[in-house]
């Protein structure tokens, strides 16, 4: 059996890593936020941070279609800049993964900052824990399991991305080629052989990646450290 | 009790049914998404001169001729290339010697931009404002082999390949252009020569001398070969009424 073209498996884990990067930044405080506010609009953060997981990949592409596109405000201020579009580039599949994976890391973080409770961190503030010392040294290692959890998930959900992709991608070889539009082109075409053989590398990778994420849930229960 | 009139009625009804012998049937239709709305107009019509009714299934031909294989209870494929109808008959999954084209598909460089595109598309191609060209990809799509010919034929094959993007099919294509996302792409004439639809943005039809006919055909399949329905309806797509609703969907005939 000879192997497929792998240029686009290694896209891919670059397009995940990358997201789960930024997410992990722009997640936590989002989470944090949910977890800890009092604000009468937290249910609305909390739906708009749930929205990508209700809507069709495809309508989700086609707005981020839309809103990138160099005719709209957003996409026309990156051409603008950069010189290039922010369509059918790697940089606007990040932001449609990161929009696309979004509630894959603050839903995780925001459960685990919950199981936290105030308790600790008031505990530390009495000791003249500044509030970023607070979170290096008392939450974020409480909550290690959320994180594992939430990028782990945003990394796996992001290699299974296709909706999304082939509405923002247009499928360039190198820079927006996945694996899952490659395999969607090996079905179409009826080349079964390299559809097989990138899905079931996909299929063990899924697995193996979630076989992990329980394991991890059984070692360290909630709230332990 | 039922009164004499409505027995008689009833049964001038039945021997009428029976004389034209036209007891209205069914069939299920699987059609290629670019002709879906073509389709839609001619099943109105064909309903209304035989009786019978369609169903219509749309969707990518790849796909279509996947669920053949896998059994789907499609009587009549309506594809849009002349590759796979060719292929249900070889592999013995369609009535042989059924197939026929039931339309040529039109190929036309357009853009959602009023004045992008003049009278020789070579300058509007080559233009620095144009980021990106959407194609349909040759590898999957009829439309997209078409479109690599036309620019191939206009000598700029190599020097647009940066612009390039792809859509999975022509539908797609389109959506990129319609969106602005691309500047201008290669798209089905038809897309924008619907019937009720507004002209808009500019455009250029690639003259069919310059590729190779995009032939959509239509193939019997084996659950539609004893269907009245289905049989009645291939000879209705034969016909001149649904080549004109084609050609007013801006496909060709032959």
């Amino acid at each position: 059996m000879t192997l497929p073209d792998l240029g686009p498996v290694w896209l891919t884990l670059q397009l995940a890593a990358v997201t789960t990067l930024v997410l992990m930044l722009i997640g936590t405080p989002i989470a944090w936020w949910l977890a800890f506010t009092a604000n009468r609009f937290k249910p609305v953060v909390e739906a708009l941070t749930a929205l990508p997981l209700v809507l069709p990949p495809t309508v989700l592409g086609f707005y981020l279609l839309v809103i990138m596109s160099p005719r709209s405000p957003i996409g026309g201020a990156f051409l603008d800049v950069t010189g290039t579009t922010l369509t059918f580039s790697f940089v606007g599949l990040v932001i449609a993964s990161v929009v696309y994976s979004l509630p894959f890391t603050v839903q995780p973080l925001q459960a685990a900052f919950e199981a936290l409770g105030r308790g600790p961190l008031e505990a530390a503030a009495t000791l003249r824990a500044g509030p970023f010392d607070r979170f290096r040294t008392v939450a974020a290692p409480m909550a290690a399991r959320g994180f594992l959890t939430a990028g782990v998930l945003t990394f796996a959900h992001t290699v299974g991305e296709f909706g999304v992709v082939l509405m923002v991608g247009g499928n360039i070889p190198g820079k927006t080629k996945v694996i899952s539009i490659a395999i969607y082109e090996h079905v179409e075409t009826i080349n079964y052989a390299d559809a097989h053989s990138l899905s079931a590398m996909m299929l063990v990778f899924s697995f193996v990646v979630l076989v992990m994420v329980y394991t991890v849930n059984r070692r360290y229960p909630v709230g332990g450290s | 009790m039922l009164s004499a009139g409505f027995i008689r009625i009833a049964a001038i009804l039945v021997a009428l049914a029976t004389a034209s012998g036209a007891r209205a049937e069914e069939a299920l239709v699987a059609v290629a998404a670019n002709f879906a709305g073509a389709a839609e107009a001619i099943s109105t019509q064909f309903t209304q001169a035989t009786g019978h009714t369609l169903k219509i299934t749309t969707g990518a031909t790849g796909k279509l001729y996947a669920q053949i294989v896998q059994g789907a209870p499609f009587a009549v494929l309506m594809s849009a290339d002349a590759k796979t109808p060719a292929r249900i008959e070889a592999e013995g999954l369609g009535v042989s010697g059924s197939r026929f084209t039931y339309a040529i598909g039109r190929l036309t460089l357009w853009s959602s931009d009023a004045d992008r595109i003049g009278l020789d598309p070579n300058p509007a191609l080559t233009a620095p404002g144009t980021l990106n060209i959407a194609i349909a990809n040759p590898d999957l799509a009829p439309y997209g082999v078409a479109a690599r010919q036309a620019l191939t034929g206009l000598g700029l094959w190599d020097t647009v390949q940066p612009k390039i993007v792809m859509g999975q099919n022509i539908g797609q294509t389109f959506s990129m252009v319609d969106t602005g996302a691309a500047q201008m792409g290669f798209i089905a004439t038809s897309a924008i020569d619907a019937p009720g639809t507004q002209p808009r943005g500019s455009r250029w039809d690639v003259p069919q001398a310059m590729i190779d006919p995009i032939r959509q055909d239509a193939v019997l399949l084996l659950p539609g070969k004893d269907n009245p329905a289905a049989l009645a309806f291939m000879e209705f797509l034969g016909s001149d009424k649904a080549k004109d609703i084609a050609r007013s969907f801006g496909y060709g005939t032959e």
